[in-house]
């Protein structure tokens, strides 16, 4: 049923109106999301192949990999994941927010073609270089560690790519605005969006900072890269390149909820400002990373590890408020206004969308959340540095938080971009659970491993062959096999994520849409639910009760894990 | 999800205010708190650091081996400097030289540096952690509070026998 829209005068663009959600699709841009999306998902295919590895290397009583094998598949899967993963798929994400949410033509789609080819050839350039076994240096390439030129230059091209990609969505959104495509403000998920691109230009800049000299020094044209700086440097990149993640994920997340169970933001000026406090205080956060590094004092790094005074912090908490607060309004203005929880009991929770919402949320806060902002303080950081609790903590957020709600959002995107009927929908409604699960089983047991001391990036805790050893106790590797069997479980909720999504794309349906939920008897919350109260005040019936002793609740977690913390510091060595 | 009308500048619900109070105080809270363990508490970020080369860093640690040098295990020198000295950790592929053998309840200030890549000091079972960079002397005072063998392993991969690089700390009574 799709209709080809009158183009607008002036441009050329092609367009077909979505039968469900009256949206103006450009068909180039539909092309270049769809050419994204799948690239994303290739490289976690590649990437979660290598966790599997890992995870059943660092299980001691498995030890799969030789030494040599594990570093370079670590190399390989921190790219592959956390750069290549990511980013296409945020790139993706950039054009759907910039065209097609504001019925808007993208514009220059060839010179969005070049930067596509531009990163696709980076990201296969970087991961051949790593498995010819000339870049053993892990994803961060700390110097005076020195890999082969093509690695560098393999990273260069793929941040070229992206900056293009994100001055692209700038340019789309000022021609939308010029050609007014649409009324009113720009929608709250859009607005997420453009907070995440305006912190990935600063962050790709340092990125370029950190990696060009390096590429020099690579080459034999200059004689040396100060690691301090270079440290300094990656994480201007590696660190606001979380907060991308983070920013387009809490954009997600309110896509999620409105899909789902037709949310609207409880208080659009709270929501909007959480977004500008990540965008004025996230790239403090490099500071993270260097907290136990020689040079700064403590000034520096207590300002800047703490973005100020915690401001991004406060930031993540107001979405963690809203976002539930607004899921709630929504289903007790539905009639579940029983109780604290009714309106939590009666959601949807067979709609992958909404399973993976709030999965994604639990894990992202209560796990990653409470876990970053205690590592993160200056002193406790001196027993948690490079120790598991590292990897712990990120693979409760950017994978539990971040990949499962770009999972989420893949299924909505199969009937609405890519055009095919999603095939599988039991396995898509379990999936969240399987994957949320094995990742929660991986988190913890990487945290619990690394608070008894276990290092990161270290392929054999019996020490074999070193001149001393370590004990690590036998707690910790109980901790580390709970990991293994979590990464089991997770890796089969990430084949049955590819699976429905290949075969989707490969055998479904050619289809338009003709609804936006899966599984839900109600085939359109989002104009069900929605429309009828924008602006509508919120009313004592139906409050968001039961968020607030939810969030009370996670504070009280939060406070205990974070004092018993400090406890643990004070037990320590005195050190100065 | 769709484009709200122009004016979202409305005022918050009684329920988000108090959340946004509670949530700012407690960042008010993790924001004090590093200040107040800066001067009331005993273990600290070290930051006193010199530029240094890997030369000038080899040079140190040869004398300072030299002075007090009590014993060799597993080919590697064990020394015994007095206390409130400076003491040298050299850090190399894939070595910690060398083992330090300090009393307990005694300060000391520990230099660590590297004369190759970047490697992780990481004392264990105390699990205390610190970064080591070549060019860069890391001045920290430390105070053994226990006594017995701990390890240092070095949780910075630097390169394929990054596993293989554990060192030790001897404290006596
Ligand atoms: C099934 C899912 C996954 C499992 C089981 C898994 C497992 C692991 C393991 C075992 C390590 C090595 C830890 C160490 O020894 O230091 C690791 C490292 C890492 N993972 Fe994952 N992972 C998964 C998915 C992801 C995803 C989706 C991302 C990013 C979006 C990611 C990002 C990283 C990064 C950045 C590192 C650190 C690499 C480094 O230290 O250089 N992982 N992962
Ligand atoms: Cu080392
Ligand atoms: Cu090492």
């Amino acid at each position: 049923m799709a209709t080809i829209a009158m183009p607008t005068p002036g441009d050329k663009a092609t367009f077909r109106t979505c039968p469900v959600t009256a949206l103006k699709v450009d068909l180039a841009a539909e092309r270049l999301i769809i050419a994204n999306a799948v690239a994303a998902v290739v490289f976690l295919l590649i990437g979660g192949l290598f966790a599997l590895l890992l995870a059943l290397t660092r299980w001691q009583a498995i030890h799969l990999l030789p030494p040599d094998w594990f570093y370079r598949i670590l190399t390989g899967h921190g790219f592959d994941m956390l750069v290549a993963w990511m980013v296409f798929f945020e790139v993706a994400g950039l054009y759907f927010g910039g065209a097609v949410m504001l019925n808007a033509r993208l514009v220059l789609p060839k010179v969005a073609w070049g930067a596509f080819i531009l990163m696709a050839a980076g990201a296969v350039l970087v991961n051949v270089i790593v498995l010819l076994g000339k870049a053993d240096v892990m994803f961060t390439a700390y110097v005076p560690l020195k890999a082969h030129p093509l690695f560098y230059l393999g990273i260069i091209f793929f941040a070229v790519g992206a900056l293009i990609a994100v001055i692209l969505f700038f340019a789309t959104l000022v021609t939308a605005k010029r050609e007014k495509t649409y009324e009113g403000s720009m929608p709250l998920v859009t607005y997420g969006l453009v907070a995440a691109a305006i912190i990935a230009v600063y962050t790709l800049l340092s990125g370029a900072l950190a990696f060009v000299p390096t590429f020099f020094w690579s080459m034999g044209w200059i004689d040396n890269v100060d690691p301090g700086y270079y440290r300094n440097l990656f994480w201007s990149f590696g660190h606001p390149a979380q907060q991308i993640n983070l920013a387009a994920m809490v954009a997600i997340w309110y896509a999620l909820a409105a899909i789902t169970v037709g949310a609207v933001p409880l208080n659009e000026k709270l929501s909007r400002s959480a977004f500008i406090l990540y965008i004025l205080f996230i790239n403090l956060g490099s500071a993270h990373h260097l907290l136990v590094d020689p040079g700064p004092g403590f000034l520096w790094k207590a300002t800047n590890t703490s973005y100020a005074m915690y401001l991004a912090v406060l930031g993540s908490l107001i979405h963690a408020f809203s976002i539930p607060g607004a899921v709630e309004v929504a289903q007790r203005r539905k009639g579940f206004t029983n109780g604290l929880l009714e309106w939590l009991r009666k959601a949807p929770w067979r709609e992958p969308g909404f399973s993976a919402l709030v999965i994604s949320m639990t894990l992202f806060g209560w796990i990653g959340g409470v876990t970053g902002v205690t590592i993160g303080t200056e002193q406790i950081n001196m027993t948690a540095h490079n120790t598991m609790r590292l990897p712990g903590h990120f693979h409760a957020t950017v994978v539990s938080g971040t990949t499962l709600a770009f999972m989420g959002l893949t299924y909505y995107l199969i009937p609405l971009i890519f055009r095919k009927e999603l095939k599988l929908k039991k396995w898509a409604s379990w999936q969240p659970y399987v994957f949320g699960f094995g990742m929660l089983l991986v988190s913890v047991g990487m945290i619990a491993s690394g608070l008894q001391g276990v290092s990161r990036r270290h392929w054999d805790i019996t020490f074999a062959g070193a001149p001393f050893k370590a004990a690590v106790p036998s707690t910790a590797q109980l901790m580390l096999g709970i990991m293994g069997i979590g990464a089991i479980i997770a890796i089969v909720g990430g084949i049955m994520y590819l699976t429905v999504v290949l075969v989707s794309v490969f055998t479904g349906k050619r289809q338009e849409a003709h609804r936006l939920t899966l599984v839900m008897e109600q085939k359109n919350p989002l104009v069900e639910d929605a429309i009828a109260v924008v602006g509508v005040e919120v009313d004592e019936a139906v409050a968001p009760k039961g968020t607030f002793v939810i969030v009370l609740a996670f504070l009280m977690f939060f406070v205990i894990y974070y004092f018993s913390n400090w406890w643990l510091l004070g037990r320590s060595w005195m050190i100065r | 999800m769709l484009a709200p009308e122009r004016i979202w500048w409305k005022p918050l619900h009684r329920m988000e205010k108090s959340w946004l109070i509670v949530a700012f105080s407690w960042c008010v809270l993790l924001t004090i708190m590093m200040p107040l363990w800066f001067f009331y508490g005993r273990q600290n970020v070290p930051a006193t650091t010199f530029r240094t080369t890997p030369q000038k860093y080899q040079q140190q640690t040869t004398a300072f081996i030299e002075q007090y040098q009590v014993d060799t295990l597993n080919r590697l020198p064990v020394v015994a400097p007095p206390p409130d000295s400076d003491i040298y950790l050299l850090a190399r592929q894939w070595q910690w030289t060398p083992v330090l053998q300090l009393e307990k309840g005694k300060t000391y200030r520990l230099h660590l540096s590297s004369t190759d890549v970047q490697h992780g000091f990481s004392l264990q079972p105390v699990n205390l952690n610190l970064q080591v960079l070549p060019g860069y002397d890391y001045v920290a005072t430390i105070t053994p509070t226990q006594s017995g063998e701990f390890s240092i392993v070095c949780n910075e991969f630097c390169s394929i026998g990054h596993h293989l690089m554990v060192g030790k700390i001897i404290v006596t009574e």
